[in-house]
């Protein structure tokens, strides 16, 4: 029952739509979004449209002119055109920023403040470390682990001088 | 308007020469990466396996270890 007029629901909207598109005849306005856009992109060196789509008068006469041959036009008229076409050049997407430095700081801060909550977190909310941390014990361990001679080629009782029972330099 | 007349830019064979520098590059750089773990960590490594081996005798081991009185099965 439910299903069902969940079905005519969209039913509905399908008819109310193909009812719009033949109204209008048949042409459907896209949105702006929709339509190929400019970018200025390093790997797509040129845009699928031009960056000012609303000539002036003026710029539809360069234009005009440029349909003719290119040397005549001057080099301010060819700055023009290059400026009619792209918006930012080359040189001018590239340059750098310093976005770095807030992108840093911020992390930084945020590690920061991270700091200050573990540090309360041990000192208000943990509990005591368990006896086998105590450097007695501690001593005690390493003491064994000597004598049961753990790593002896490249790791702790290797580091360990058997004869004069102490650490080697 | 002043025109300053600029070098002449670069246009072709960019990806080719980019490509033959960083082929080059990494071929280095991953043979000093080699060279450096082979002379740094492989061969001391080695070394102190061999150093190990040459005077070790298990009896003694054994006996030291007895000695010290960390087995349980004997004393």
């Amino acid at each position: 029952m439910l299903a069902t007029r969940v079905f005519s629901l969209v039913g509905k909207r399908a008819i109310s739509t193909s009812v719009c598109v033949r109204a209008h005849g048949s042409v459907v306005k896209s949105e702006d979004y929709a339509l190929p856009s400019y970018v200025d992109r390093r790997d797509y060196p040129l845009p699928d449209v031009a960056h000012v789509r609303h000539l002036s008068a003026s710029q539809k006469a360069l234009k005009e002119k440029e349909k003719a041959s290119w040397s005549s036009l001057s080099m301010d008229e060819k700055v023009e055109l290059y400026r009619i076409q792209f918006k930012e050049s080359f040189a001018e997407m590239n340059r750098g920023s310093n976005e770095w430095k807030t992108v840093v700081g911020t992390a930084m801060f945020f590690i920061g403040f991270t700091a200050i909550l573990i540090i309360l977190e041990k000192r208000y909310v943990y509990g005591p470390l368990p006896h086998t941390f105590d450097k007695e014990w501690v001593a005690m361990q390493t003491k064994r682990m000597l004598d049961l001679k753990v790593n002896p080629i490249d790791g702790l009782a290797s580091k360990w001088d058997y004869d004069k029972k102490e650490w080697k330099k | 308007m002043a025109s300053e007349v600029l070098a002449k830019h670069l246009m072709r064979g960019l990806l080719a020469r980019c490509l033959r520098i960083h082929v080059v590059e990494a071929f280095l750089v991953s043979l000093g990466v080699a060279a450096l773990y082979k002379f740094g960590v492989a061969e001391p490594r080695k070394k102190a396996y061999a150093d190990f081996y040459k005077n070790y005798s298990p009896e003694k081991d054994f006996e030291e270890m007895k000695k010290v009185g960390i087995f349980r099965g004997i004393t």
